[in-house]
């Protein structure tokens, strides 16, 4: 038997690993992947200081520095349910089945879609499949695509396929329907668009963001935002366009756009064809907890945090004995983020697991955390403190409504 | 190997030397030993993975890391592996999903 168990190789779940195995004991991590590193493998971004955050680097290094300490990693396994039987967690695997007293959740986030008309077809991906094809398999997703649906992971994908030459046509919005109610109106997405101008090296969005901080400059500039979008990176960032359709026979062949109100109504007679092999949809990230809801967490849907999050301490520890969460399952953030947690869930276990004094390391661990957040570079969610707030409120009212029962 | 990013900016250069060699409905195909069996195929040109079981449309990969299924195959007889998560390896035998008799509906062709 495994000391601790680790669901997740990515930044969450190694850092976790490193912590466990740096305090001696003994921790198995588990991937369906087939390298260690999650969705941290594709990233790569030139941070403010000039250095490239290289996704693969980073990755290789903390998948070794957690085998040097003996941390056992198993790839390409995939979690088909977790129980909990007496006092232990039973990990059911498509190889083996694993028992274990602390269970560490670090499953990360998945991508959210919006179906459009068209999506089954080959060549039509997730942007996050765009991003792993081309930075971890370095294969092009095709010669030139469109980006549909506007924020911050599809920017930040858009300038890394730029970067390995595979052309974008343009990024524009899903037409508007109940799903794409948010990511669909130019107005919602203009503003969480601020939140990346500092990525954009083009001085029209960056002055143009300082000066649509408040509502009526937004309105303005979408009813004035240039019909044929304004440039990132050179590639055209439409607003006022949304792709309403995708087309071709076996493949895809290109998209259908229109031309959009403010508020999102297709304008009638602007349909315009556009030529594209392939076409990325970039729907966002919600955190990927599963498995915490087959185990039993209450959940709290968090909108700051991308959506339901199993109810958690600022230790990692959900409700249920010996079940900690770490990374995007407790909310989208960055990789740095998901270090900064991974240790603090790490000590946790560790102090759970019997080891005393380590509360002023925890207590730092947490402050860390709260640190990388402050200064992270890119902010999936611009109001991820306030989630985490709430959240805290949550954990707060179910610790004393547990105090009432047990009184 | 037009298809492959093979010198990037930031990234180090891949090898592209030593390649392997795998079958895909029967026909040999050269991939890259790190890649995934859905890659070495898209670096192929190949886009199509399966036929839907039920209605035949054509699918591939979605989201490339195993959470959506769409490009699931079969890899030496076996079944519903999914080619985003899968190296390729020499001599590897993979084959696409094919549309399927279905039990569901009434499938004798005067009523397809």
């Amino acid at each position: 038997m495994t000391d601790i168990l680790i669901i997740g190789a990515g930044p969450a779940g190694l850092s976790a690993a490193i912590t466990i195995a740096e305090h001696g004991l003994n921790v198995h991590v588990i991937d369906e992947y087939m390298d260690a590193g999650g969705r941290l493998l594709g990233q790569l971004y030139e941070e403010p200081n000039g250095n490239w955050w290289n996704g693969i680097k980073e990755s290789n290094k903390l998948a070794e520095k957690a085998s040097n300490l003996g941390v056992k990693i198993s790839l390409n396994t995939s979690v088909n349910n977790i129980e909990k039987i007496d006092d232990k967690w039973v990990v059911y695997t498509d190889t083996n089945t694993y028992s274990t007293s602390h269970l560490l959740l670090a499953t990360g986030a998945a991508e959210e879609p919006f179906p459009i008309p068209g999506w089954t077809l080959p060549g039509v991906m997730s942007v996050g499949a765009a991003q792993v094809m081309t930075n971890v398999q370095r294969v092009k997703p095709g010669e030139r695509g469109v980006i549909i649906g506007v924020n911050v992971l599809s920017s930040a994908i858009a300038m890394e396929l730029n970067l390995a030459k595979i052309d974008v046509a343009t990024i524009a919005l899903p037409k508007i329907n109940q799903i794409t109610e948010e990511s669909g109106n130019p107005e919602n997405v203009l503003n969480s668009l601020l939140h990346v101008a500092h990525m954009a090296p083009s001085a029209f969005v960056k002055f143009g963001s300082k000066l649509m901080k408040n509502d009526f400059m937004k309105k303005l500039g979408i009813t004035f935002f240039p019909k044929g979008g304004v440039k990132m990176w050179g590639i055209p960032i439409q607003l006022r366009k949304a792709v309403i359709e995708i087309y071709g026979e076996e493949r895809v062949e290109g998209v259908k756009m229109a031309t959009i109100s403010p508020t999102g109504e297709v304008i009638p007679g602007t349909e315009e064809n556009i030529s594209a092999d392939f076409v990325c949809i970039a729907g966002g990230l919600y955190p990927l907890a599963e498995l915490a809801a087959v185990a039993g967490c209450p959940f709290h849907l968090i909108e700051e945090l991308g959506g339901y999050v199993p109810l958690h301490n600022n230790r990692m520890e959900t409700t249920l004995d010996g079940l900690y969460v770490a990374g995007n399952i407790t909310g989208i953030e960055g990789a740095k983020v998901a270090i900064s947690q991974g240790v603090t869930a790490g000590l946790s276990i560790v102090h759970n697991s019997g080891k005393q004094k380590l509360d002023q390391e925890i207590a730092a661990s947490i402050q860390a955390i709260e640190k990388t957040r402050e200064e992270a570079y890119i902010q999936f969610h611009p109001d991820v403190k306030e989630g985490k707030k709430k959240l805290q409120q949550y954990w707060e009212a179910h610790k004393s409504s547990k105090q009432l029962v047990q009184s | 190997m037009k298809n492959r990013v093979i010198d990037h900016p930031v990234l180090d250069s891949i090898d592209e030397q030593k390649t392997i060699s795998f079958t895909y409905d029967g026909k040999e195909y050269k991939g890259l030993p790190h890649e995934s069996i859905a890659a070495a195929l898209l670096a192929n040109g190949i886009r199509t993975l399966r036929k839907h079981e039920e209605s035949g449309t054509p699918r591939g990969i979605y989201c490339n890391i195993g959470h959506c299924f769409e490009c699931r195959v079969t890899v030496n007889g076996q079944q519903g592996v999914r080619a985003c998560l899968t190296r390729v390896s020499e001599g590897m035998n993979v084959a696409s999903g094919e549309k399927l008799l279905t039990s569901v509906k009434d499938w004798r062709p005067e009523n397809d």
